[in-house]
């Protein structure tokens, strides 16, 4: 497929939470509106990948980054606002969090943050994101009512509302799977899908099939290792360059 | 309670016997059970006994002309008005002085802070100073504010030796409430863009109010009761203000107050009539009782809001 450019370039990427090491020198590129699967077992840094992203990486005690994470050019490290540069970064984690906040002041946090006020506005984000999240049905005559009471399948969807609601340009979903029921998964995998044509998305999952279902290309990490990274038509083929690939998509280990 | 092994018998009735090994975590159960409701009986009963008590032998003097005279002859009759309007001056003031500079500290030292010998230091503080004897802040309040700070002996100077007395309290209680915010709240704010200001103000404080106030409403009570601090620092033996004038104390006046004065009549002066002490326990007591409830009905409230 024709790439349009690298949204996110990541060289020589270290990470270590004191003597543990949890990314040893990563490089990969992440290309504008492409879904890229990042899969691998526990314990190999694809959460930490995506909190050096948004440099939330900040907020862990002890974590020690070296290497370079370009987003749209511009090193994370020296970007002027670190708000900004999450506002551009949707992140969606494992276990959802619905904010102690109404279902509306859920997903109107983000703009008001931003600085958004003006009723008519926010009442439009809240649709569009409410409606992007396939959430918009449900809630629609209790936007007053509590996040925190949606059952846990509707709270994840609360969750992707919210990453969308600053219009980011690049959605990080952390094992969103997870604490979701299958038929919610099919759901949000279709969202994503109509995403794709807005926004570059950072898919780690456990699940190799859904990596292979959604993905344009995908990430194999180990250990804190990148092993491989390549087309789908390749990663999922008899022959991907690594034979540790194989055996990992193959569910022969991990 | 149903026992299982007297059911009659049938083709299933021997599934769920229960065997001698149940039986004996069954008592065990039962004996810890009633050891620990009686341990909670221990500690109820002394308290009503002892309001019981108090209000027999405060009955005689237990009127509104009681809380709204001075006392006359010597401390020997009338009421405790002046005692009564020191003490909430002394509590007021110190927490108005306490409870700001506790709050906004304790929201420093959780949501700010990095972790470092700095903050070590300062917790380690904090902790330390919650548990120094009454005694010693009052020879501090001497020290730094009657004399240092040139307040003589005054209503202010008292006040601040109190706020120094419950800041660390406060302080603690504050950071608790503040911990027991879960984290993913605010890792979920600070992943959309907002600042820690943001999160602090939307997400952080209202879910930890109740225990804030808490935390402070309980140090009204301490305040309330402490003699020591006071005694040196501003409370006087005798002072006599205008009998229902709530503004009858200025800042810099000395004061008399309900601890110190429930501690002078029962010791220093001879031939107090017994109901006196008891009336003015009575009366400190339940204001302490008063605003102890009101934290307790605000409590309720704002949990009744909690939203996870």
């Amino acid at each position: 497929m024709a790439h349009l450019g690298k949204k996110i370039e990541i060289s020589n990427l270290k990470v270590t939470y004191g003597q543990k090491v949890a990314i040893n020198r990563i490089s990969l590129d992440v290309y504008e509106n492409e879904i890229l699967a990042i899969i691998g077992p526990a314990q190999s840094g694809k959460t930490t990948l995506l909190k050096v992203i948004n440099r939330t990486i900040e907020f862990t005690p002890g974590a020690k980054v070296e290497g370079k994470v370009k987003v749209d050019g511009e090193n994370v490290m020296d970007v002027k606002s670190v708000y900004q540069l999450r506002r551009k970064i949707g992140m969606v984690f494992p276990l959802p969090v619905g904010l102690p906040l109404s279902i509306y002041e859920n997903v109107a946090f983000a703009p008001r943050t931003a600085g958004v006020h003006q009723r008519d506005h926010l009442d439009e984000i809240v649709e569009r994101c409410l409606r992007q999240a396939a959430l918009w049905d449900e809630v629609k005559d209790r936007l007053d009512n509590l996040g925190t009471k949606l059952s846990g399948g509707q709270q994840q969807r609360l969750t992707i509302a919210r990453a969308l609601s600053h219009n980011p340009e690049i959605l990080c979903l952390d094992e969103f799977s997870i604490a979701v029921d299958p038929v919610t998964t099919m759901r949000i995998e279709d969202v994503l899908k109509d995403l794709r044509s807005d926004m570059t998305i950072i898919l780690v999952t456990n699940l190799v099939q859904q990596a292979r279902r959604l993905a344009d290309r995908t990430a194999f990490l180990l250990n804190g290792e990148l092993i491989e990274i390549d087309s789908n038509e390749v990663i999922f083929s008899r022959s991907p360059a690594n034979k540790m690939t194989y055996d990992y998509v193959m569910g022969n280990f991990g | 309670m149903i026992s299982l092994s007297e059911r009659p018998a049938g083709a299933n009735s021997n599934l769920f016997l229960e065997t001698p090994f149940d039986r004996k975590k069954r008592r065990t159960q039962s004996v810890a059970k009633g050891l620990f409701l009686l341990m909670t009986l221990l500690m109820v009963i002394p308290l009503i006994l002892i309001i019981v008590y108090l209000f027999y032998k405060a009955f005689p003097v237990l009127s509104l002309d009681f809380l709204f005279t001075n006392p006359t002859n010597g401390m020997r009759a009338g009421g405790i008005w002046a005692a009564f309007l020191g003490t909430i001056y002394l509590v007021m003031i110190s927490l108005l002085v306490s409870a700001p500079i506790g709050v906004l500290a304790a929201v420093y030292l959780n949501e700010y802070a990095k972790e470092n010998w700095l903050t070590r230091i300062i917790n380690l503080a904090v902790v330390n100073l919650a548990g120094v004897p009454s005694i010693v802040h009052a020879l501090f309040g001497v020290g730094a504010f009657v004399l240092f700070a040139g307040m003589g002996r005054s209503i202010l100077a008292a006040s601040l030796t109190l706020a120094i007395m419950t800041l660390p309290v406060i302080i603690a209680a504050t950071k608790e409430a503040l911990g027991a915010v879960p984290m993913a709240f605010r890792e979920a704010c600070w992943n959309v863009g907002a600042t820690r200001w943001q999160t602090i103000r939307r997400i952080v404080l209202p879910n930890s109010i109740s225990g804030i106030l808490t935390g402070i409403i309980l140090q009204v009570s301490r305040a309330a009761g402490e003699t020591a601090p006071i005694m040196f620092t501003g409370a006087v033996f005798y002072k006599a203000i205008s009998e229902g004038d709530v503004f009858a104390y200025g800042l810099f006046d000395q004061c008399m107050a309900l601890s110190m004065h429930l501690f002078t009549i029962s010791t220093q002066v001879p031939g107090v009539p017994e109901a006196l002490p008891y009336g003015t326990a009575v009366v400190l007591l339940g204001t302490v009782l008063v605003v102890n409830t009101f934290s307790i009905v605000l409590r309720i409230y704002l949990r009744l809001r909690k939203k996870w």
